[in-house]
C-alpha cells in the first residue's frame, strides 16, 4: 500500500479525475462568480468593469443590511431551535422510549423527506388569515383571542418561518444526535448512577460532555444550512411582506436574476461566503479550546 | 520505462486541454449570446411562453391553430408552456442569456427589460416585421401609439390586448347602500366609509408579493389625476422625484385607505385570482382592474354576480388636481414579443406571425370578449361589457401609463412587493416612495 501511495503517478491517477471534476464543477464557477464581483451588468446588457464599486454598494445598501440582519436572526433562532429540540428528542429516544423509539423516530423524521414547497403550502394554509381562516387562527378565535395575520407583518411571518423550519428539520438533528448518544458507553452511565447522579445531573455532567463532538457537528451543519436558507422562505413568504423576510440568498437571487445585476449579486454571494467561513471558523475554534481544557 | 516521461506529459497536456475546452465553453456561453441569424432551418414547433395568470392568449392561439392557422400549425405545431407572471422576467433573462428564447413569448413585466432585449438583438421590431409580411394594416394605429409610448418610441410587441383600466363596481351593492357612482376622490372615499360602516368590504385588491401592482395602480392614477398625465414621465426624465411632497401625498392617500381597512382583511395574503374572485362573488364593492378581466367578468362559471351587475367608472378626479377623468389609463397589457433570431430565419414562424396578426383580433373578441390592438372582422357580436370597453377606447384622446411603466426591473419589483403593505396600512406613503425612489437609483 505504501508503495502505491508513494508513487506520484498512482496518486495522479487516483486523485486526478476527481480533482478535475471538482475543479470544473466547483472551483471554476466559484472563481467565475468572484470575477463577476468586479463587473456590473448582465448577460443581456453586457458587462462593464466596476472595480470595487459593488463592494462599496454592499456596505451602504440598506436592503443588504436588512437582509444580513434577517439572515443572522434566522440562523441563530433556527439553529438553536433545531439543535435544542433535536437534542431533547434524542434524549427522549435514548432514555425514555429506548427500544420503542423506532416508530416515533420515523414519524418525527418524516417532515425531513417531504418536499419543502409542500411543507410551505401546508404552513401557509395552517396559518392562513384571509380569505379563509386557517386552523391556527380558528383555534385562537375559539379560545376567545383575535386571529393573527401571520404573513401580514415581518415579525409574525418570521415566527411562522422559524416554527416551520424547526419542525421540518428537528427529526434530522434528533437522529444525528441520537447516533451520538447511543455511543456513550452504558458502563459510564451506570457508574454515574451508582455515584448518585440522575436526571438533569446525569445529563449535565455525563451525557452532555460525552456527546459534545456530535453536538458541535450539528451546530456547524445547522448554522451553515440556516445562513444559506432559501427554498423554505421563498416558498412560504417569497421574502415578504414587502421585503420583511428577505435573507441574503433571496436578495442575491433577486439582484442577479430579476434585476439583471450579476455583479452585485455575486458580491452579495461573496459576502455570504465570508460570513459562513467566519462563523464556521469561530465554532471550530471555540470547540477546540473546550476539548483541550477538558 | 522510456514512456514514463511521455505519459506524464500526455496526462498534463490532457488535463490542460480539458480545462481549456471547458473554460472556453463557459466563456462562449456568456459573451456571444447574441448569436445572429440562423441556418434558415425551420424549428420543429412554434414555441410560445405564456403566463399562468392569462389564459386568453393561449386559448386564442390554440383556437387559431385548429381553424384559421391550421396550415401554419401543420407546418409548425404550436407548443405552449406557462410560467408564473412573478418569475417571467427572470425566466426571460435566463433564456435570452442562453440565446434560447422561444419564437413567441409574453413581453417582460418591466418594459425596460423588453427594451434591453431589443437592444441586445433578441426582440424583433414588430413594425418592420409586419411590413415585411405585408400585414401592417391589421394593427390599429392607436395600439401602435400606446406601444411606442411604452417602449420609448419602439414597436416591440404584438398588441394581443388593448386595455383600458379603471374602477369596476358592483351595481347592486352600490344601490343597496344608496351610493351614487362617485366622480371625485372625496366622493369615492365617502362611499368606502359608508360601505365599511355597513359591513361591506369596499375594495378587493391583491397585495400578495408581486400581485401588489393592483394597489400601486391606485397610486399611479392618483398621481396622474393630481399632478397631470405627464407626472411620471417627469420622474423618468429626472425632473421630479417620487419623494417630492406631491408624489408622497398620492401614496399617502392610498396608505390612508389601507389604514381604514378598505382593502379588506390582510391584503398581503390575497393574490390576483382571489381578489378577482372576491369581487365576482359579490364580497366587495369595487375593484381596480384592466379590461383584460372582461373575459372573467363574462364567464358564467367565475362571475356569480351577473355581467350586467358590473359597472365601470373612470378613476375619479382629485380636488384641485391637474388631471381630468377622461385621461384614460391604457396599455397593451399582456402583449406578445417575437424572438428576432427565429423570425429572421424561420419562414414557418413568419407564416404563423402573419396568420396571428390577421386573425387574432377577431377570435379573441369573439371567444373571450378581449379587445385587442388588431383589426376585427365584420359580424362579431360582442357582450355589452366588451362593447363598453370598445367605446371607451374609441373615446380616449389622452392615455396615461401605469405607475411602474418607466421603472427599472428593481424598482418595479420593490413597488409591487410593497403594494400589499400600503394596502394593509403598514407602510406610510413616504416610506413607500422613498424605497421605490432608492431603487430607481436617481
Amino acid at each position: 500500500m505504501n508503495r502505491v501511495l508513494g508513487d506520484k503517478r498512482a496518486i495522479l491517477v487516483l486523485l486526478g479525475p476527481a480533482l478535475l471534476v471538482y475543479s470544473l464543477v466547483m472551483l471554476a464557477p466559484m472563481l467565475w462568480s468572484l470575477g463577476y464581483t468586479m463587473f456590473s451588468g448582465s448577460v443581456i446588457t453586457g458587462f462593464s468593469w466596476a472595480g470595487t464599486k459593488n463592494f462599496s454598494t454592499l456596505l451602504h445598501d440598506p436592503a443588504a443590511r436588512a437582509a444580513l440582519v434577517f439572515t443572522l436572526k434566522y440562523a441563530v433562532v433556527v439553529t438553536v431551535g433545531q439543535v435544542a429540540v433535536g437534542y431533547l428528542l434524542s434524549l427522549l429516544y435514548v432514555f425514555f422510549l429506548r427500544r420503542a423509539s423506532g416508530l416515533i423516530r420515523t414519524l418525527v423524521f418524516f417532515p425531513v423527506v417531504l418536499p419543502t414547497v409542500a411543507v410551505a403550502l401546508l404552513f401557509q394554509k395552517f396559518f392562513e388569515f384571509a380569505p379563509q381562516t386557517g386552523p391556527v387562527n380558528s383555534l385562537l378565535e375559539a379560545l376567545g383571542m383575535h386571529g393573527v395575520d401571520w404573513f401580514g407583518s415581518a415579525g409574525t411571518a418570521f415566527v411562522v418561518i422559524a416554527v416551520m423550519d424547526i419542525w421540518r428539520s428537528m427529526g434530522f438533528y434528533a437522529v444525528l444526535l441520537y447516533a451520538g448518544l447511543v455511543d456513550i458507553p452504558e458502563e459510564v452511565l451506570e457508574s454515574a448512577r451508582i455515584d448518585g447522579a440522575s436526571g438533569t445531573r446525569l445529563v449535565r455532567s455525563i451525557v452532555l460532555p460525552l456527546s459534545l463532538p456530535v453536538l458541535v457537528s450539528s451546530i456547524i451543519f445547522s448554522i451553515n444550512g440556516t445562513l444559506k436558507v432559501f427554498d423554505s422562505i421563498y416558498a412560504l413568504t417569497g421574502g415578504g411582506p414587502g421585503s420583511g423576510s428577505t435573507p441574503l440568498t433571496l436578495l442575491m437571487y433577486r439582484t442577479s436574476f430579476f434585476y439583471g445585476d450579476y455583479g452585485y449579486g455575486a458580491t452579495i454571494a461573496f459576502g455570504l461566503t465570508l460570513l459562513s467561513l467566519v462563523v464556521t471558523l469561530f465554532i471550530f475554534r471555540a470547540n477546540r479550546r473546550d476539548v483541550t481544557e477538558a | 520505462m522510456i514512456s514514463m516521461h511521455k505519459r506524464h506529459r500526455l496526462v498534463a497536456v490532457g488535463v490542460a486541454g480539458a480545462l481549456t475546452l471547458a473554460l472556453s465553453a463557459c466563456s462562449s456561453g456568456s459573451t456571444s449570446s447574441s448569436a445572429s441569424g440562423g441556418s434558415g432551418k425551420t424549428a420543429a414547433n412554434l414555441n410560445f411562453l405564456g403566463i399562468n395568470e392569462n389564459k386568453t392568449i393561449a386559448a386564442t392561439l390554440t383556437t387559431l391553430s385548429k381553424n384559421e392557422c391550421k396550415a401554419e400549425n401543420a407546418a409548425q405545431p404550436l407548443k405552449i408552456s406557462n410560467q408564473a407572471q412573478g418569475t417571467l422576467d427572470q425566466q426571460l433573462q435566463l433564456l435570452a442569456g442562453q440565446g434560447a428564447l422561444p419564437q413567441l413569448f409574453i413581453a417582460a413585466n418591466a418594459p425596460s427589460l423588453t427594451q434591453q432585449l431589443a437592444t441586445q438583438g433578441s426582440v424583433q421590431d414588430v413594425s418592420s416585421a409586419l411590413d415585411k409580411l405585408g400585414v401592417s394594416g391589421d394593427v390599429l394605429p392607436a395600439a401602435t401609439s400606446v406601444i411606442k409610448n411604452l417602449y420609448n418610441g419602439k414597436d416591440l410587441v404584438l398588441p394581443t390586448e388593448l386595455n383600458i383600466e379603471g374602477i369596476w363596481y358592483n351595481k347592486k351593492i352600490l344601490s343597496d347602500n344608496g351610493i351614487q357612482v362617485p366622480t371625485t376622490w372625496s366622493e369615492l372615499v365617502a362611499a368606502f366609509a359608508k360601505l365599511k360602516a355597513a359591513g361591506v368590504q369596499p375594495i378587493s385588491q391583491a397585495g400578495k408579493g408581486g400581485d401588489g401592482w393592483g394597489v400601486t395602480r391606485w397610486v399611479g392614477d392618483y398621481i396622474a389625476r393630481d399632478l397631470g398625465p405627464t407626472a411620471l414621465q417627469d420622474v423618468r426624465d429626472g425632473k421630479a422625484k417620487l419623494t417630492d411632497a406631491p408624489y408622497v401625498a398620492a401614496a399617502n392617500a392610498i396608505a390612508d385607505l389601507g389604514k381604514q381597512g378598505y382593502f379588506g382583511p390582510s391584503p398581503t395574503s390575497i393574490d390576483y385570482t382571489t381578489a378577482l374572485n372576491t369581487f365576482l362573488t359579490g364580497k366587495a364593492a369595487f375593484i381596480y382592474m384592466g379590461s383584460w378581466a372582461v373575459s372573467d367578468f363574462t364567464s358564467a362559471t367565475e362571475n356569480k354576480i351577473g355581467a350586467d351587475n358590473i359597472g365601470f367608472m373612470h378613476f375619479p378626479t382629485v380636488d384641485g388636481g391637474k388631471g381630468t377623468a377622461d385621461q384614460m389609463p391604457a396599455n397593451v397589457g399582456t402583449a406578445v414579443a417575437i424572438s428576432a433570431k427565429d423570425f429572421a430565419s424561420d419562414t414557418a414562424t413568419q407564416a404563423w406571425v402573419s396568420c396571428i396578426v390577421k386573425n387574432y383580433g377577431t377570435v379573441a373578441l369573439r371567444d373571450s370578449g378581449q379587445v385587442t390592438g388588431f383589426t376585427v372582422g365584420s359580424g362579431v357580436t360582442v357582450s355589452p361589457l366588451s362593447k363598453l370597453v370598445q367605446d371607451e377606447i374609441a373615446k380616449t384622446t389622452t392615455s396615461i401609463l401605469w405607475f411602474e411603466a418607466y421603472f427599472s426591473a428593481k424598482a418595479t419589483t420593490t413597488s409591487q412587493n410593497d403594494g400589499g403593505l400600503l394596502a394593509s396600512g403598514q407602510l406610510s406613503g413616504a416610506d413607500f416612495m422613498s424605497q421605490v425612489q432608492a431603487d430607481l437609483g436617481s
